[in-house]
């Protein structure tokens, strides 16, 4: 379904349910309103008072009339009750059979990984394939919000949170962060990408079927094919390091990329030390052992999610661009 | 000419001793225990914290003219702080004290028969609770940076800096104790200071609506008190309750955050909705419709909201059971707001209907506050919140209650007891054009963020993609509208101070006590103890040219409808 007036296109199966409820509820106010409304403003006008001339009498309580209209919207509201918790009743219960993707929310990252042990900072799906997020957070409540699929969950930290959805359509969805994180919560926002899953239905050169995007995600370095600088871009990418680090040599919440390798650093409570690859190394495992000075420890610990020939390559990166 | 059997209309006798002309210089206000001075003051207060509130308000909405940063010097960290202080003074500062704290303490005494609250002392004491609240408050806010909303979630509140939630709920909750301070001396007022004939079921209806508040406010604010205890002892003993480092719960506060703070929004929307019951009734010439549907309607909604705090949390992981339970109960609350409506316009039929100021602001208020209340279905239903939970839907919705509701009723109260305050009749012109450009630029600045949010526009967003840029940009030349309204309502409200002409005992016919006295009050507000008769028998008081005024007639001709009731 395309873009309306209220919504945006609908890309999940939750997405035909949430909106008719909402033109229900929405049909129904309107109703009410002009009911109101128009009765009001025809009361205004007939009734205008005219000097001298004193109203005729009218009841001042009529219990039947009363009664009347406070049941009949307690009924209504009972309905819309209903609707609601039959579809909030569906998004809370995932099939049995699911793609499951792990997600790792922290300020102002989202970070996917798939059981092929493919990680991302953008979520790739399968089109009509039912997916399922296990998801936490590393630090503050995040919220994971994809509007096309009229989806929302909390991340809270300290718990799992998950959530399920069936994508209907492929294409570039927005997702964002709906939950209040902190400087850069607005922008916390990265794409859902919806991928074909039969090579013979894609359309258009360059794009890609799921499996085929999973291919190249698992490995970035891709078999040694290419630079290691260039893989190690696209680790960078991945992994979205670029939210708060620069590769221009701006200061952004964390310290650039650019212009220090080799150099001394100064770092709080230790002083000075020369950044090197053990240096690289250690800040993307264990970020809060040396804090730069000017900056405050909110980098995540990227142990066990980035493997050691991707730190490799992330190397080879920095030191390209100096 | 009817005879009028109080001073009604002594002009001269007014204007050499009332409350404001008893006794002079700054001590006499500072140390006063006057209720109607320690009104002034608080809407002197409030007011002034609104016009702060609301210029914060268009700093973010011109940020927002473009998706990316618009207004120099404008930063994302200055933004979240922006909006954090923007709606942390306008809750605590400003809407939750502003119709009990002004309009409440001048008008609840005289409205009863009093001739003031029932502990004046502890009365002015809650107006200093909340000036030092107000210091307090801001100081921490403003010293910590603090840039977490004005939920104050944790963990992101605890992380940020390890002191600022503390301070900042000790702030709320030091308001807190001036509004708790305010609410019972009303309930004690209520039942203790009635004057012979005031019976419950005579009590005009802003009575009952304040009567409902207070015991919300009573009740529901220690809450607070407990909540900052456990923040304490987490920080002080290292006890784990709400960070999740320690082995706490995040969601738990959110839980005793909104214990408080849902119930609170009905502080601020029954005090509005027991004003508009005597606007509207008075400017139709007619008795309010439904008296005890609307007075019990008041009680209902103050006991239902104490029981739907968690329609706030639905997407937050709490369990599926407490989610639809928390459902079913929101949409029970929304039916004694119904029967409000429905009985207000009712009252309207077969009235005489006169569109002062006071009426422009009442008939604006029925309006924004039906899309208010209709649009909290979407976010009582559990399907469609999910949808809409933490979008621009929601800042719509509680603008249009908030705002459409409070604060237009709160402005529409104050035209209306204006000449009994100051004693001067302000320009009615330029008072209705106010109310209309209030009204027309409020739907103009805030019915598109519905769309916004049914867009899927997140709510607290800096950057936005920028396919939402046409309705930010149409929501922004409404507000600058709104605030040039709200301005302008401002300076015809002043500008009366000078150039009014003195405003005779009960310019607009309510039968409603506070009018039997002349304007402004003398001090101890009735020199003889007022005959009490229905309140909303509008043929007890009769039109009187020489006076230009409504005056008592010796014997009430018209019948009662509370008599007939019974």
């Amino acid at each position: 379904m395309e873009k309306t007036l209220f919504f945006p296109e609908q890309v999940s199966t939750f997405a035909g349910t949430v909106d008719s409820l909402y033109y229900f509820i929405f049909w129904l106010s309107t109703f009410f309103f002009v009911l109101v409304v128009g009765l009001m403003a025809y009361f205004v006008m007939k009734y205008r008072r005219v000097e001298g001339q004193t109203p005729s009498a009218s009841p001042s309580h009529n219990t039947p009339l009363e009664v009347f209209w406070s049941v009949i919207p307690g009924f209504l509201v009972l309905i819309i009750f209903g609707w609601g918790f039959a579809g909030y009743m569906d998004m809370r219960s995932p099939p049995a059979e699911t793609y499951e993707i792990n997600v790792t929310a922290s300020m102002w990252n989202w970070n996917f990984k798939y059981p092929t042990g493919a990680v991302d900072n953008q979520l790739h799906i399968p089109v009509n394939t039912p997916v399922k997020l296990v998801m936490r957070s590393q630090d503050v409540i995040h919220s994971l919000y994809v509007p096309a699929f009229r989806i929302k969950q909390d991340v809270v930290p300290g718990r799992y949170a998950g959530m399920w959805f069936q994508a209907t359509q492929t294409g570039d969805y927005d997702l964002f962060c709906a939950e209040y994180c902190g400087q850069k919560h607005s922008d916390m926002i990265t794409k859902v990408v919806v991928h074909e899953v039969d090579a013979s239905a894609l359309t258009e050169p360059g794009q890609q079927t799921f499996d085929q995007w999973m291919e190249i995600a698992s490995d970035p370095l891709q078999g040694g094919k290419i630079p290691l600088a260039q893989a190690g871009e696209k680790v960078v990418n991945m992994f979205g390091c670029l939210q708060c680090h620069s590769v221009d040599g701006s200061q952004k919440v964390g310290p650039s990329f650019k212009g220090f390798y080799g150099k001394d650093v100064a770092i709080k409570d230790v002083g000075n030390v020369k950044m090197d690859e053990q240096y690289i190394r250690e800040s993307i495992l264990e970020p809060n052992a040396k804090i730069r000075l000017g900056f405050e420890p909110k980098m995540p610990s990227f142990k066990g999610s980035m493997k050691d020939e991707w730190i490799d390559a992330v190397i080879a990166y920095m030191k390209s661009i100096q | 000419m009817a005879t009028a059997s109080l001073p009604a209309h002594q002009q001269d006798h007014a204007s050499s001793t009332n409350y404001l002309n008893c006794s002079r210089g700054f001590l006499s206000w500072a140390c006063t225990l006057d209720h109607k001075r320690i009104g002034v003051m608080y809407l002197i207060g409030t007011m002034t914290a609104m016009f702060a509130g609301g210029a914060l308000a268009l700093i973010l909405r011109a940020e927002h003219l473009t998706p990316q940063a618009t207004l120099p010097g404008i930063t994302h960290d200055l933004y979240n702080q922006l909006f954090t202080l923007h709606g942390a003074i306008m809750v605590f500062l400003f809407i939750i004290p502003s119709i009990p704290g002004a309009l409440g303490n001048f008008i609840l005494p005289i409205m009863l028969g009093a001739k003031d609250v029932a502990f004046p002392r502890m009365n002015l004491c809650s107006f200093y609770l909340w000036v030092g609240g107000l210091i307090f408050f801001l100081t921490a806010l403003l010293t910590t940076g603090l840039d977490t909303g004005w939920t104050f979630y944790t963990p992101y509140s605890t992380n940020t800096s390890s002191t600022s939630v503390v301070t900042a709920t000790l702030g709320a909750f030091i308001l807190g104790f001036s509004s708790i301070f305010t609410g019972l001396n009303f309930i004690v007022t209520v039942h203790t200071m009635r004057p012979p004939g005031m019976t419950w079921f005579r009590m005009p209806l802003f009575l009952w609506a304040l009567y409902s508040t207070a015991i919300i406010q009573v009740l529901a604010t220690p809450v607070l008190g407990i909540t900052l205890l456990l923040l304490a002892v987490e920080r002080s003993f290292g006890l784990g309750i709400f960070d999740p480092k320690l082995g706490g719960d995040p969601v738990l506060y959110q839980h005793f955050f909104w214990f408080y703070s849902h119930p609170a929004v009905y502080i601020m929307i029954l005090p509005a909705m027991g004003i508009i019951s005597e606007l509207i009734s008075t400017f139709s010439r007619k008795p309010i419709f439904g008296y005890r549907f609307i007075a019990f309607s008041s009680m209902a909604i103050a006991l239902l909201g104490f029981l739907v705090w968690g329609h706030h949390m639905f997407t937050s992981g709490q369990s599926e059971m407490v989610t639809v339970v928390f459902s079913v109960l929101t949409f029970s609350v929304s039916i004694p707001s119904a029967i409000k409506v429905f009985n207000w316009v009712a009252t309207m039929y077969k009235g005489s209907i006169l569109l002062a100021t006071p009426m422009c602001y009442a008939l604006s208020f029925i309006f924004l506050f039906t899309i208010g209340g209709l649009t909290g279905l979407f976010l009582g239903a559990l399907a469609t919140d999910i949808h809409l939970h933490d979008t621009y839907f929601v800042v719509a919705h509680f603008h249009y209650v908030m705002m459409g509701g409070t604060l237009v009723a709160f402005i529409g109260g104050v035209f209306y007891w204006w000449p009994k305050i100051t004693g001067r009749m302000y320009n009615e012109f330029w008072g209705q054009v106010s109310s209309l450009i209030v009204f027309l630029s409020f739907n103009l600045t805030f019915f598109p963020q519905f769309i916004l949010g049914s867009r899927g526009m997140p709510r607290r967003y800096f950057n936005y993609v920028p396919e939402y840029q046409t309705l930010h940009i149409l929501s922004t030349i409404g507000s600058f509208l709104l605030g040039f309204g709200l301005a302008l309502a401002a300076g015809v409200l002043i500008a009366s101070l000078f150039s009014g002409r003195r405003a005779p005992a009960n310019p607009w016919g309510s039968a409603t006590l506070e009018w039997q006295c002349s304007s402004p009050p003398p001090l101890s507000n009735f020199e003889h103890t007022p005959s009490v008769g229905d309140p909303y028998d509008m043929n007890s008081v009769v039109w009187d040219a020489e006076t230009e005024s409504y005056v008592k007639q010796q014997s009430s001709g018209g019948h009662s409808h509370v008599a007939s009731a019974h």
